[in-house]
């Protein structure tokens, strides 16, 4: 049995979610952001370089982003902290792609790559914040997926046992290889780049791959291979004016007291 | 691409880079070019004062009219049907009045008859049960196989689900297997007076922008929504509605995985969603014993307890407690910060809640933005005091 690459695709986002729009000259306040790697997936980048640190089994880590000529940045950001090669999807076509419409490229790409056995996404994006990408590019290869992953128990060429976070606790699952995974902060802490990785990233070059290269028809990336499509963006009201409760603290306390008990969350005098 | 900038009317104003949440705009030689980033929301037409920007309208929509109803997926834990799918019900149940539509409940798990029909008590027309031991562990392989058959059979027009950690899985998974589109996480949902489209409301940038989605192509459209946004509302008098048992072979419900061990040893208010209340701490806590003075107020109020990233990072609590952006995102009826200034991305996680009391020293904190009554005050002394006053049950002044 061949050696297992790890693939971990990540998104360039902008670096701040504290985006809203100039109520006067309705235009997007935007001054001074960066784009930068979808910080979840820093976790999922991270995890992908200590896998191949602890294991033998693992031939070679690949980053993968599907993204404009600039997202190349983030691919380099990856190199940067170990992983081994980087791939870019880049293509006009694959404007206004959607969840599904970005899985499938994805998997496109990772059947291209080859010998993919761990397959990471971080939890969701900061800009999206869908979390949907994972399961759908998982469904996509006929692959088992884990999600909110908080710890690799094991990872051999076959099987993968992983700590997945639930509502009402953890569990420890187990699946077959190919597998894809989706990883929580809880799971490590990213290292910082090293000079030397620096350096490195800056020398090696990162192959684009358009929708040919990938072997998919026009029809099932972009706009044209999604099945969702968003018809208005907007920024929500502010709701209200906030109430201080003003006066000494027993004052204070007494006030809020009151407000608890008009909500039915405490009884009393 | 399908969207197009005509360059004789094009005069690079630089309008709609502005407007563009998706940094899809370049402006080269006077002229505006979008680039891959486009998603096509079309924030520019709007903004665009000379009609140099447009997007071309997709192929004419197929014909659903095969496709009725609304169909709520019911998520359910310890052979119970938890809230959320609940709420959702009693949501479809407002929606089905705009298209006149049945409503069908699908309850899913290692449940008895009896929990599966308390769907009719929130407005189900149509109970389907699979009702298991196979469902035992939440797989999605094994839960997928169920939900794909039953849509298939039943063909509805719409489909839901709640945006728990499980349905988060899931739901992508079957929408994937159905090849339909599907909307992560929506606040909102409402039917359009005119195409009967499906309207999917959702923050994006950590809440900070609003989208809303429909789709037009295929069906069923399906959403997963956040628990605890939508009211759950037991009717009056329900009427008894259809029941049915989906039969199940064990033998075809094979998995690819293996439950290999739970812990579910921890603490009690680690689930933050199950709770109406939720008290808060973060870094204005100073350490982390100091979380006890917040477990007790948890405790009176029967609230659940959270933590900012600053708290769980110092190693104060542990990380299924953390609210926002890296955490979790909660909703619930009232939530407490104390001592949260609250950053962006905090605010992420907890600011659809209903009510937010903010109690913090500094009076800049931005948390106060957020919260509908706030207390200026050191947390050391307005908490323990306000337990006491919850206790006591007795005005701390005449």
């Amino acid at each position: 049995m061949v050696k297992i690459k790890v693939v971990v695709c990540i998104k360039q986002v902008p670096g701040t979610t504290d985006i809203h729009i100039d109520p006067q000259t309705n235009t997007l306040v935007r001054e001074g952001v960066e784009n930068i790697i979808n910080p979840f997936d820093n976790y999922a980048l991270e995890e992908g370089v200590r896998l191949k640190e602890k294991s033998e089994e693992i031939s070679q880590t690949v980053a993968l982003t599907m993204g404009p000529p600039q997202a190349e940045q983030i691919l380099k950001d990856a190199l940067s902290v170990g992983m081994d090669e980087a791939v870019l999807l880049s293509d006009r076509e694959f404007a206004g792609a959607d969840t599904w419409a970005t899985a499938v490229t994805l998997a496109a790409a990772v059947k291209k790559i080859g010998d993919a056995g761990l397959v990471i996404f971080g939890k969701q994006t900061l800009d999206g914040d869908t979390g949907q990408v994972g399961p759908e590019f998982a469904q996509r290869m006929h692959m088992p997926f884990i999600g909110y992953v908080s710890k690799i128990c094991k990872l051999d060429r076959k099987s993968i046992q992983a700590e997945r976070l639930m509502e009402h606790g953890y569990e420890i699952i187990e699946a077959q290889l190919p597998a894809a995974i989706s990883v929580v902060k809880d799971i490590n802490e990213p290292r910082v780049p090293s000079l030397r990785g620096k350096m490195k990233a800056k020398k090696m070059e990162i192959p684009v791959w358009d929708r040919h290269h990938i072997g998919l028809d026009a029809e099932q990336v972009g706009l044209s291979g999604s099945f969702t499509q968003v018809v208005k963006v907007f920024t929500p009201q502010s709701k209200h004016e906030v109430m201080m409760l003003e006066g000494s603290t027993a004052e204070q306390v007494e006030k809020l007291f009151g407000k608890l008990k008009q909500l039915n969350v405490v009884q009393g005098a | 691409m399908d969207i197009k900038v005509f360059k004789d009317k094009c005069t690079g104003c630089k309008l709609c880079q502005k407007v563009c949440f998706y940094d899809a705009v370049d402006i080269k030689d006077k002229m505006a070019y979008i680039n891959e980033n486009c998603i096509l929301c079309g924030a520019c037409i709007e903004v665009c004062k000379f009609d140099a920007i447009e997007i071309k309208e997709q192929a004419p929509d197929m014909d659903f009219t095969d496709h009725r109803g609304i169909m709520v997926y019911l998520e359910t834990h310890d052979g119970r049907v938890l809230d959320s799918g609940f709420e959702l019900l009693s949501e479809a149940n407002k929606l089905k009045k705009d298209l006149d539509t049945p409503l069908y409940a699908l309850v899913v798990g290692n449940i008895c008859q009896d929990e599966a029909k308390k769907a009719f008590r929130y407005g189900a027309d149509w109970v389907y049960a699979a009702m298991h031991a196979v469902f035992e562990n939440h797989f999605d392989d094994i839960y997928s196989k169920v939900l794909v058959k039953t849509i298939k059979k039943v063909k509805p027009d719409i489909f839901l689900g709640a945006a728990t950690p499980f349905g988060r899985t899931l739901i992508p998974k079957v929408a994937a297997i159905l090849k339909t589109g599907l909307t992560a996480d929506c606040t909102g949902l409402a039917i359009d007076s005119q195409s009967k489209l499906l309207k999917q409301t959702r923050p994006t940038f950590g809440g900070n922008v609003l989208a809303t989605i429909v789709c037009k192509k295929t069906r069923p459209q399906m959403a997963t929504v956040r628990p605890h946004v939508m009211e759950k509302i037991e009717i009056d008098a329900p009427k008894q509605g259809q029941f049915k048992e989906i039969k199940i072979q064990p033998g075809h419900y094979g998995t690819q995985y293996k439950m290999t061990g739970t812990d579910k040893k921890q603490e009690e208010s680690i689930n933050l969603s199950d709770y109406e209340v939720i008290v808060a701490g973060g870094r204005g806590l100073g350490e982390g014993k100091n979380f006890s003075m917040l477990k007790e107020l948890s405790e009176v109020l029967g609230a659940g307890l959270g933590a900012s990233r600053a708290a769980v990072d110092s190693g104060w609590i542990s990380y299924p407690h953390q609210v926002g952006q890296t955490g979790k995102t909660v909703n619930p009826k009232i939530y407490i910060a104390c001592g949260i200034s609250g950053a962006i991305q905090h605010l992420a996680g907890m600011q659809t809640s209903d009510i937010i009391v903010a109690i913090n020293k500094d009076a800049a904190a931005p948390i106060f933005k957020v919260a509908n009554y706030g207390i200026v005050g050191d947390v050391f002394e307005v908490v323990p005091k306000l337990i006491e006053r919850i206790k006591s049950g007795k005005p701390l002044i005449e």
